[in-house]
């Protein structure tokens, strides 16, 4: 049964469409008003809002490093909330049985990601589209048996999950709780952001989108892919942790049935709606997935499944950059409108 | 000793749930070319298709014969409708569809049915087969039904005219469209005999694992598991692969002590990554050369 059979050229179907024409990122007018409606909108909004607002940053920093593996490498993952978990219990553990001040947690969280990440890379390197997606599929829908596994449960709390506490705002500022965690959610998003883009026009992140283009031509070209594809799947594990801890801390709660599938395909909704390579996009992409689900929830319960799929399939369908297409076609209408 | 032959018996048969549902994530493998994530949730709502027929009062075959010729249909009207249009599209975005699809199936399972756990009738009865404690006639009818498939399917694409058609449009699009074969149509009759084994599947599977909107999770993983070790491109390697991950499941379930139940996804997990890292083409599987 061992027929040699020909396939079509690997140039002819890439893995990803990202549209490299415009730049990643917001232009910077643009960023700076986007930044000052952030920073005075919690002064007029509900705690509730803020909360919600906060989980938008949170999987905007998910989404973010999924399109750095996407987008990026051309790698994609359905396994994003595996290492979304292993950073919220790696917040969680330090917090509760280490005694760890909350925010020292996010970097560990993020280097113990990194390392998941980038170990699980090896085994990724041989794998390519579609058998990739599989073996990230099979990590998503076994992590949370992983965590409830009986040896670590003195750690994990087991079923049960963990109860955080909630960290006070420091030096006696007069915040609620919430508005505290929102600005320092903020200033970790900021940061973060900030690096991701640095990160994608240094050399590093050109190397990884040669390979995203073309494998074999970036190789040619002295580029050694399965550093760069690896750094890349460690990298994206390791910022995703620190969206996981952030969540752990925030939602004051981990359990394993908080990390399944359901939240791998969120992940991957929030990119694809965002705009695949778009950095600004996966914000918008998060907003989707946390507000949208409240819509539908609101029309029939048990809804949001379907509409989360008819939806994808529209995006698909009508607007395959997502979110991006819509910028830049607002973007010529504007103009549009200018000129006479 | 006795043991272990009791276990590997008993791994034979929960394999013959895998080696289903690997079969049809082969078929639809062949004539595509990428893994139907929603796979496991038609083969879930196909299931309740049976199910709902049956508590219409129609009798178990007729039901059975129907949800097989819905699925049938159903299968290919989701190609013509959804997929065909992305046949050129990257890969992401048919992930992305699939996943969609996946969602949505679920949900609508789940509004109809709701996520209440039903009984579902077997037609071989649950008393124990040949005198044996391990094995129940359902579990053996199971075997039977995997076994038969695969000789059918065999037959069919050996041959018949389609049959051969459709390997041809699967292996060489170009040269089968050149020699007059309408390869679009040969992938819309891929899916919808996958959607029909998945929904042989899916009634052998649900009086073993209860009929609920999730029951298919865990099993479309060892599915893949069993497709991916047997090979994605070979239906006899799918259900040898089906075979050898239920027994392997079971025996390192028994000997390996502290590996229960709460270890039977990450087992799957550790399968496939193994096996995509080692051997890529799996134990039957052909290589695929790419032309630069």
């Amino acid at each position: 049964m061992s027929t040699v059979q020909e396939s079509v050229p690997a140039a002819a179907v890439p893995t990803v469409n990202a549209t490299a024409r415009k730049s990643s990122t917001l232009g910077r007018t643009t960023s700076l008003i986007v930044l000052a409606v952030m920073l005075i909108m919690p002064l007029f909004v509900r705690n509730f809002i803020i909360f919600q607002v906060t989980m938008v940053l949170i999987y905007g920093i998910a989404v973010l490093a999924l399109n750095i593996l996407t987008g990026g490498s051309g790698q994609f993952s359905l396994g994003q909330s595996a290492f979304f978990a292993i950073g919220a219990y790696a917040a969680a553990i330090l917090i509760e049985h280490g005694n760890v001040n909350y925010a020292l947690t996010l970097p560990i969280a993020g280097v113990i990601c990194f390392i998941f990440g980038f170990l699980f890379g090896f085994p990724a390197l041989r794998l390519s589209g579609i058998y990739l997606a599989l073996a990230t599929y099979a990590l998503a829908v076994a992590m949370p048996q992983l965590l409830k596994l009986g040896v670590i449960e003195h750690w994990t709390g087991g079923v049960q999950g963990l109860v955080v506490t909630k960290p006070d705002a420091p030096f006696g500022l007069p915040i609620s709780q919430d508005m505290w965690l929102y600005y320092f959610t903020l200033a970790v998003t900021l940061a973060i952001y900030i690096a991701s883009t640095n990160l994608l026009k240094s050399r590093s992140g050109r190397a990884m989108m040669a390979i995203r283009d073309n494998e074999i031509a970036a190789s040619a070209m002295g580029v050694d892919i399965s550093l760069y594809k690896t750094l890349a799947f460690g990298i994206s594990a390791g910022i995703t942790g620190v969206a996981g801890a952030l969540g752990a801390i925030a939602v004051q709660f981990v359990a394993p049935d908080s990390y399944t599938f359901t939240l791998a395909i969120a992940l991957f909704l929030g990119m694809v709606v965002g705009g695949v390579g778009w950095l600004p996009g996966s914000f918008a992409g998060a907003a989707f997935i946390v507000f949208v689900p409240n819509i539908a929830e609101g029309i029939s319960k048990g809804l949001s499944g379907a509409f989360f799929g008819v939806l994808l399939f529209i995006v698909i369908y009508l607007v395959p950059h997502g979110a991006r297409q819509v910028a830049i076609l607002a973007e010529s209408l504007f103009n549009k409108m200018k000129k006479p | 000793m006795e043991l272990f032959i009791n276990q590997v018996l008993a791994g034979i048969a929960t394999g013959a749930i895998y080696a289903c549902m690997a079969l049809a994530i082969v078929m639809i493998f062949q004539a595509i070319d990428h893994l139907n994530f929603a796979q496991g949730e038609m083969a879930m709502f196909s299931t309740f298709i049976a199910w709902q027929l049956m508590q219409w009062g129609v009798p178990y075959w007729w039901a059975f014969l129907l949800t097989l010729a819905i699925s049938f249909v159903a299968g290919i009207v989701i190609e013509r409708l959804l997929f065909k249009p992305l046949a050129k599209a990257p890969i992401l975005t048919n992930v992305a569809g699939f996943i969609a699809l996946y969602a949505i199936i679920n949900s609508v399972a789940g509004l109809i049915w709701d996520f209440t756990i039903k009984q579902f009738p077997s037609p071989f009865g649950s008393s124990p087969f040949l005198g044996s404690q391990l094995i129940s006639t359902h579990q053996a009818g199971m075997i039977g039904v995997t076994i038969a498939l695969l000789i059918a399917l065999f037959f069919f694409f050996r041959f018949t005219r389609i049959g051969l058609a459709m390997r041809a449009a699967a292996t060489l699009p170009e040269s089968a469209r050149l020699v007059g074969i309408n390869t679009s149509w040969m992938i819309a009759l891929g899916w919808g005999m996958a959607s029909a084994i998945g929904a042989i599947a899916g009634i052998l599977i649900a009086p073993v694992v209860f009929l609920e909107p999730n029951m298919m999770l865990g099993i479309l993983l060892y599915g893949f598991a069993a497709a991916v070790l047997g090979g994605l491109t070979s239906p006899l390697g799918a259900v040898i692969g089906g075979f050898l991950v239920g027994v392997f499941e079971n025996l390192v379930g028994t000997y390996i002590p502290g590996v229960g139940n709460e270890l039977k996804l990450p087992i799957a997990l550790a399968l496939i990554v193994i096996v995509l890292v080692v051997k890529p083409t799996g134990l039957m599987g052909h290589t695929v050369v790419k032309r630069v």
